[in-house]
């Protein structure tokens, strides 16, 4: 945990939707908010090194690229999850792995080129953990916005 | 992934996804690397925002970090004809940070899914009440997660 004063959470609400797409990003952000560049900077720096803002980039959309995901919910025997969920980690297109206490407890999304990737990757987990699993891939998307009210 | 991009704004995309640096010029170095201007780079950065190849450029935040540490997935068995309307209502709750429709199983009946961020597991209970309130689909239920195996980014 980290303490966060107010230009801390004004900051963190600001750069996650309004960052400015400019060559100097940080001089127009800064006179926005009505600090000096070079406080803004030192700020961002700590609340990075300390874990509150995890990098700031771009959120790529990757089935504009050609790539697919879907939702994995796998049921795992519950003396062994943490195993399971480590066989699951091992490969890289997983990225997200969540232990969830349901009929299906392990719940994790994978990514791939096409489908036929994302189903040999399903097929390998499903052989190398001997668990049942619900593929549930996106129907319909509603919304992805990933912006905290940070308070 | 496969290659509808040409491959410089590719190699943008690569660069930056691991984040810019806090500078001045935090796209300077990109820019000498690829020979285009930093305006250049700017500027293709916002035609693939345009394009919705980036959904958003901006910062990703360590939630838990700045105590936002309670998430919850919530998952509702709403009739198939009232997806559409539903969907849109829980996505206007600010804590809702992801909706999707997803298929049913004969042993799962749930076909709405959304992500509650908060405070406290208290708070997630808190606002899935306010969402069954607020669409009349009671039929639902939240998996609190224990422990988190991986979190990544989705990368190119």
């Amino acid at each position: 945990m980290i303490r966060l004063d107010e230009m801390d959470k004004r900051i963190l609400n600001e750069i996650q939707l309004e960052f400015p797409l400019s060559v100097n990003p940080y001089e127009v952000l800064a006179e926005r908010i009505d600090i000096p560049e070079e406080e803004l900077l030192k700020r961002l720096q700590r609340l990075n090194n300390r874990g509150a803002v995890r990098r700031i980039g771009p959120i790529i959309n990757t089935r504009k690229i050609g790539g697919t995901s879907t939702l994995i919910a796998l049921k795992a025997p519950y003396s062994q999850t943490h195993e399971i969920g480590e066989i699951i980690n091992k490969h890289p297109e997983v990225s997200h792995n969540y232990l969830r206490p349901a009929e299906y407890n392990i719940w994790f999304t994978i990514s791939a080129a096409d489908r036929e990737r994302l189903d040999t990757i399903i097929r390998q987990i499903v052989d190398e953990t001997g668990c049942p699993i619900l593929d549930l891939p996106t129907k319909r998307l509603f919304k992805i916005g990933v912006k905290f009210d940070v308070r | 992934m496969s290659d509808k991009l040409d491959p410089l704004s590719r190699k943008i995309l690569e660069v930056t996804q691991h984040g810019i640096e806090y500078t001045h010029s935090p796209f300077k170095k990109i820019a000498e690397e690829t020979g285009l201007s930093e305006q250049e780079i700017v500027d293709r950065l916002k035609e693939m925002q345009s394009q919705g190849i980036i959904r958003r450029f901006g910062a990703s935040i360590g939630h838990r970090t700045i105590g936002i540490t309670a998430n919850a997935m919530c998952i509702w068995n709403v009739p198939d004809e009232q997806v559409e309307d539903v969907g849109k209502v829980m996505s206007n709750f600010s804590e809702v940070t992801h909706c999707y429709e997803r298929p049913r199983y004969p042993d799962w009946p749930y076909n709405l899914f959304t992500m509650v961020h908060s405070y406290s597991k208290k708070d997630c209970e808190t606002i899935a009440g306010k969402i069954a309130d607020a669409t009349g689909i009671y039929d639902y239920r939240l998996l609190f997660s224990e422990h988190e195996f991986k979190k990544t980014g989705v990368r190119l």
